[in-house]
């Protein structure tokens, strides 16, 4: 860095010392003066940087003296080049040291998974465990249950249910226009977790309910095992009354342990009712409308294959008013057949 | 990592032992370099690829990318898949994978076929929660690492569909459907296996079960997509 050829010429090295306008400049300099201290002249390649900077210092001067009012000796170290040359990379620089600093800030602040890391803290077995005790209904409802607090089971297993319903979805020849299978599966999968979990958990604020967000979400995603199981069976072999069974016996089962850990943590007659009957009622609803929105399509072609003919053990007619019909048509028949007969 | 290597060999449960006793080699060439140059002031002076002709950067990066591959498809337990990572493979393997899967127009009859868009999206959004998934699991493997890993990985269920492809030329009856099936099958397992053996050694070893079922799920996903795959004529 060439020193300034104006009043004081303090030059102990060839190149001047900058010592004064270090200390001084440190107020109003734009730019970090150490930044500039380790590329200056003393290396080869910003001679050539020195020459140009000498020619172009009167220049500079003038307009730096004009725009400085009380920095008249480095003024000319500021002097304005525009993008080109040291000053301008070294701005350039800056500018991206100090946007770089404020993205990264803003990340760690919003973006940080770090803050998951703790609901993710589990060993296989007591995810095993988890998901078996998800099945067991508690008996004591007298003292609060334990909840366990984590996300890692409840999101495989959403994601295993998208899996199955994707499977259905494509059995059933399904027919999804404005979206997409993928789609639809997703929503629908994450909508149930995090919609339901939220309305149980605004209805467990209204009713005085100890439970936290994350416990309901935990809660409601264990009790989503129950759902795979079923879909998982119903949707490869298809009978009814199979599928009725099972709704009603590991829905049921799965439901009863949501519910009584609810009740364990809620006092009084009236919110427990609401609450339990919500979760109940939403629960068994979902594995209902799960395995009926997308079986619709294989039992409306079997339904017109078989007839009314319905082999007794395999199939309930879906379609009432068909069978209603046949009914009343046989029955009109054989009256009016026993009338003629008369 | 080598002293880290060895540590998790030694503590590996019996389930995945066979996962870590495969040998190490380190005389296969991987190509890449994501080394930034230190300063921007010396780029001119430095060594540039931007004044060779385009066909040398084709082809490095085509090799590149070939050596990946050759990585996959024997999975031994090298660091070079990690060390060296670049997404060009997998957005390759992706791309090539959605075009094979793409349905017809909407208004046609096979309306079950998965979109371009769905496939571009299931796998691109499935290895980004799998990252996920495994760094919030204490993983130590970088969120780029993993996902070039997961891409590379697709490229038994690549082969599997242009198999599958081909079988289905010859009609679509019984005897296909468990060959496709076979097939498809047989590659899922290996996309899962060489993933795992990428990915598992960034985890603690109790943990390794936690990682590989979404990995499973993932390419149980893909390969469950290519088999249903059904032409339109």
């Amino acid at each position: 860095m060439s020193a300034s050829q104006g009043s004081t010429n303090t030059n102990t090295e060839p190149w001047g010392s900058f010592d004064d306008n270090v200390i001084q400049g440190s107020g109003s300099a734009v730019i970090d003066m150490e930044n500039m201290d380790d590329t200056s002249g003393s290396s080869f390649e910003d001679m050539g940087e020195i020459h140009q900077r000498e020619e172009e210092e009167e220049e500079v001067t003038a307009e730096a003296a004009a725009t400085e009012e009380d920095n008249g000796e480095y003024g000319e170290f500021l002097g304005m080049k525009g993008l080109k040359g040291q000053l301008g990379r070294q701005v350039a620089d800056e500018v991206w040291q100090a946007g770089k600093r404020q993205a990264s800030k803003a990340f760690n602040l919003y973006a940080n998974i770090d803050i998951l890391r703790p609901y993710f803290d589990v060993e296989p077995n007591q995810v095993r465990n988890r998901l078996v005790e998800s099945l067991i209904p508690v008996r004591m409802i007298n003292f609060p249950q334990k909840v366990a607090g984590e996300l890692y089971g409840p999101m495989m297993l959403v994601f295993t249910m998208v899996a199955i319903l994707l499977h259905g979805m494509k059995t059933s020849g399904t027919v999804i226009r404005e979206g997409t299978l993928m789609g639809t599966a997703i929503g629908t999968c994450f909508g149930y977790w995090l919609g339901v979990s939220s309305f149980i958990y605004f209805l467990a604020y209204l009713c005085n309910a100890q439970i936290t967000m994350l416990q309901m979400l935990s809660l409601l995603g264990y009790g989503l095992f129950s759902h795979c199981m079923v879909l998982f069976i119903t949707y490869n072999v298809h009978f009814h009354s199979l599928f009725y069974i099972l709704w009603l016996v590991i829905g049921g089962l799965s439901t009863i342990r949501m519910v009584a850990v609810l009740i364990s943590r809620t006092v009084g007659q009236t919110p427990r009712l609401i609450l339990c009957g919500t979760l109940a009622a939403l629960h068994m609803l979902f594995l209902l409308y799960l395995h009926f929105a997308y079986h619709k399509m294989v039992e409306g072609i079997l339904d017109t294959l078989e007839g009314p003919n319905i082999p007794p053990i395999q199939r309930v007619a879906r379609d009432v008013p068909v069978v209603a019909n046949a009914v009343v048509n046989a029955t009109i028949k054989s009256i009016a057949a026993v009338v003629q007969s008369q | 990592m080598r002293s880290k290597m060895a540590e998790v060999e030694e503590s590996s449960k019996p389930l995945f032992a066979g996962l870590s006793d495969i040998s190490i080699s380190e005389d296969i060439p991987v190509e890449g370099d994501i080394s930034m140059p230190v300063g921007s002031q010396n780029a001119d002076n430095d060594f540039s690829t931007l004044d060779e002709p385009v066909k040398d950067t084709i082809l490095r990066d085509l090799r590149a990318v070939g050596q990946k591959f050759v990585h996959v498809m024997y999975p031994k337990k090298s660091s070079a898949l990690l060390r060296d990572w670049d997404l060009w493979g997998p957005l390759l393997l992706c791309v090539t994978l959605a075009l094979m899967l793409q349905g017809g127009s909407v208004d046609s009859e096979e309306d079950g076929r998965p979109q371009f868009a769905e496939v571009f999206v299931i796998i691109w959004f499935g290895s980004v929660i799998i990252t996920l998934n495994s760094k919030l699991l204490g993983g130590t493997i970088s969120f780029f690492q993993s996902l070039c890993v997961l891409g590379y990985c697709i490229l038994p269920l690549t082969v599997a569909m242009i198999v599958c492809r081909i079988v289905l030329l010859g009609g679509s009856g019984l005897v296909s459907f468990v060959v496709r099936l076979i097939v498809v099958t047989a590659s899922f397992s290996w996309s899962t296996f060489a993933s795992t053996a990428f990915l598992a050694d960034s985890q603690p070893p109790n943990r390794k079960a936690l990682v590989v079922y979404p990995v499973f799920l993932f390419y149980f996903v893909i390969g469950w997509m290519i088999l249903t795959f059904s032409p339109s004529h």
